[in-house]
């Protein structure tokens, strides 16, 4: 009772909260980085340094007037969110964010639950997730977001095939579809499949930036394109949550790259045993430390490149990263076949 | 109660197919008309899936994978024909698709 | 136990769902019942311990089908119910006839079932796992399996000439 009930809700509990306060830090972090970029110091007035400025963002979109069109579709317009939302927060019960360790003398594993296809399963809550933009747009009943929505669906699910024939290739690799799995699978090759397939690793990370919206491929959700995209007419409240579902995705996409491509909870050249003194960091750390070192790629690469324009971000996407993905799958089922 | 036998997911396929029938003989938006395609399909896959799991085979569980392939490629052209069908003649009540006759 | 439940409250969202879809009058809430019937049934596979079918189902059915349905009905633009013709040919009486032999055999086979219930599978076989259902498409079905990608090949070609623009 205790082990199938108590146990995976205190998981649970304990995940969605993380998730959810490290979306509200994500946004501080956000725009401190960007700011240090940009040579000027990002906010610094709420607490010191500027660190409570995510209590200062909750309690502003908490208060503000919650606005609904008039001729809006009353039931869509409010599901939109909640259904862009979700999925991103459904894919946290497969990662595994370390080994099985011991808590209070019984042995716990730290991920939710480790289903044998478990990548499949990512893959799949993932493309529920355009629901939430294409029903946001046509709920709004105001033709800027309704152009915005068909537009940001219609990039999310190009660069969604090229995004699964990289995670085909990589189910290659592995051997396996589970995400324990997988991590094992390195630690037994002994290598991060970083280095293993550094094009699946390249295709992947464009294809998770096209794939959250963020920039340089934000150009359906950007203020100076259409007047901002598939979230125009939402405020308050319902705006944080396609806030919350934004950064939620790129704590996925991070994690799932953590876990696909730097080895999960494993530590550097883990069969190496001259370091075995870094064994001290219990593997959730690694897996912490890995997954931030990608989310701040994400903030440089927002900092740095400008934006794509629509159609050579579907160029791109069609036409370089899908024969790319799929040449890499070639050439991953060649070598496995051979060695 | 007892135990779900194949035939309790027989008689639910079953249902989800008359449920389907209806929809395909009295609605006449095409739309509505391809989505109670969708739910026969559906109701054949659910009965593939029970009688696969009753004897232990997996030929059913690829016959509904092929299935499933299939009806992704009838919902695609499907579309693409009312996409065309619309440009011309403004409308999807399939009562009014009477272009050929006479 | 459980799975009873499962199976009784999971067929009861399908097909109250089903009916739902049929008899919508807006299209779109049609396409968001659809949804939520596929997704019950993804449930139904996984309950029935074929987890890579309920994915497949998620993946192809609601992630990639309805996607394309909503598309097509935000490009029409059906928000309007436009369904106000009542064919004349219609004939009520045979349909009425058919529906309630249809609802008799139906009747008949619970009942034959209450009494001489059928096979019971076996405890939790792996029957729906990856691994058996990829060699029996690869190995047994390689044929089919290449046809039905020529097939999709074919379809994507075919809707993208019957729907596209002329430039």
């Amino acid at each position: 009772m205790i082990d199938t009930v108590v146990v995976p809700l205190l998981k649970i509990f304990v995940v969605l909260n993380a998730v959810l306060v490290a979306v509200t830090f994500m946004v501080l972090l956000e725009r401190k980085v960007i700011a240090w970029v940009q040579v000027r110091l990002g906010p610094m007035r709420v607490g010191p340094y500027g660190v409570l400025q995510p209590v200062a963002d909750v309690v502003k979109l908490m208060t503000k007037e919650d606005i609904t069109p008039v001729k809006a579709d009353r039931w869509v317009f409010t599901a939109a969110p909640m259904i862009a939302l979700i999925p991103a927060l459904m894919v946290f019960a497969v990662i595994p964010f370390g080994p099985e360790v011991s808590i209070f003398g019984r042995r716990v594993t730290l991920y939710i639950t480790d289903i044998n296809v478990g990548l499949l399963y990512i893959i799949s809550v993932a493309s529920i997730g355009v629901y939430g933009i294409i029903l946001a747009g046509w709920s709004s009943n105001s033709k800027y977001p309704l152009l915005a929505s068909l537009r940001a669906s219609a990039q999310l699910i190009s660069y969604e095939v090229a995004v699964t024939m990289t995670l085909v290739s990589m189910i290659v690799t592995a051997g396996t579809m589970s995400m324990v799995g997988i991590v094992n699978a390195q630690l037994n090759h002994g290598v991060w499949y970083l280095f293993a397939q550094p094009l699946a690793f390249f295709i992947y990370f464009v294809g998770g930036l096209a794939e959250t919206n963020r920039a340089p491929f934000d150009l359906p959700e950007a203020e100076q394109e259409l007047t901002g995209g598939f979230h125009t007419e939402y405020s308050g409240m319902r705006f944080a949550l396609f806030f919350l579902a934004e950064y939620a995705n790129m704590i996925v996409v991070s994690s799932v790259a953590t876990t696909l491509f730097l080895g999960g909870w494993l530590r550097p050249f883990p069969n190496v045993a001259f370091l075995g003194f870094l064994d001290f960091i219990p593997g959730w750390i690694w897996f912490l430390l890995k997954t931030f070192v990608w989310l701040y790629i994400f903030l440089w690469v927002r900092a740095t490149l400008p934006r794509y324009r629509y159609d050579q971000l579907m160029r791109l996407g069609w036409k370089v990263l899908i024969p790319l993905a799929i040449l890499n799958v070639v050439i991953t089922a060649t070598m496995k076949v051979l060695l | 109660m007892g135990a779900i036998t194949p035939t309790h997911y027989v008689l639910l396929s079953a249902a989800l197919f008359m449920i389907g029938v209806f929809g395909v003989l009295t609605r006449r938006n095409i739309i509505v008309i391809f989505m109670s395609i969708e739910l026969i399909l559906n109701a054949v896959n659910i009965n593939l899936m029970a009688f696969s799991n009753q004897w232990g085979n997996s030929n059913g569980q690829v016959f509904a994978i092929f299935v499933i392939a299939v009806a992704a490629a009838e919902a695609a052209v499907g579309l693409g024909i009312i996409l065309a069908f619309y440009r011309n003649k403004e409308t999807v009540n399939i009562d009014e698709m009477n272009v050929m006759r006479w | 136990m459980a799975e009873v439940v499962t199976f009784y409250a999971l067929s009861v969202i399908i097909l109250a769902f089903g009916l739902l879809v049929v008899t919508a009058r807006n299209t779109i809430y049609s396409i968001l019942f659809l949804i939520v019937d596929f997704l019950a049934v993804a449930l139904l596979y996984a309950a029935m311990n074929s987890l890579l079918l309920a994915m497949i189902q998620v993946l192809v059915y609601v992630g990639g089908i309805v996607v394309l349905y909503l598309f097509v009905v935000i490009l029409v633009n059906l928000k309007r119910p436009s369904e106000q013709h009542v064919d004349p040919g219609r004939k009520s009486v045979i349909g009425g006839v058919m529906a309630a032999a249809v609802l008799a055999e139906l009747t008949v086979i619970g009942v034959y079932n209450a009494i001489r219930p059928s096979v019971v599978p076996g405890a939790a076989t792996d029957v729906g796992s990856v691994e058996k259902v990829g060699m029996a498409l690869f190995t047994n079905y390689l044929i089919p399996f290449e046809v039905a990608s020529m097939l999709l090949l074919v379809a994507m070609v075919g809707a993208i000439i019957l729907a596209k623009r002329e430039l």
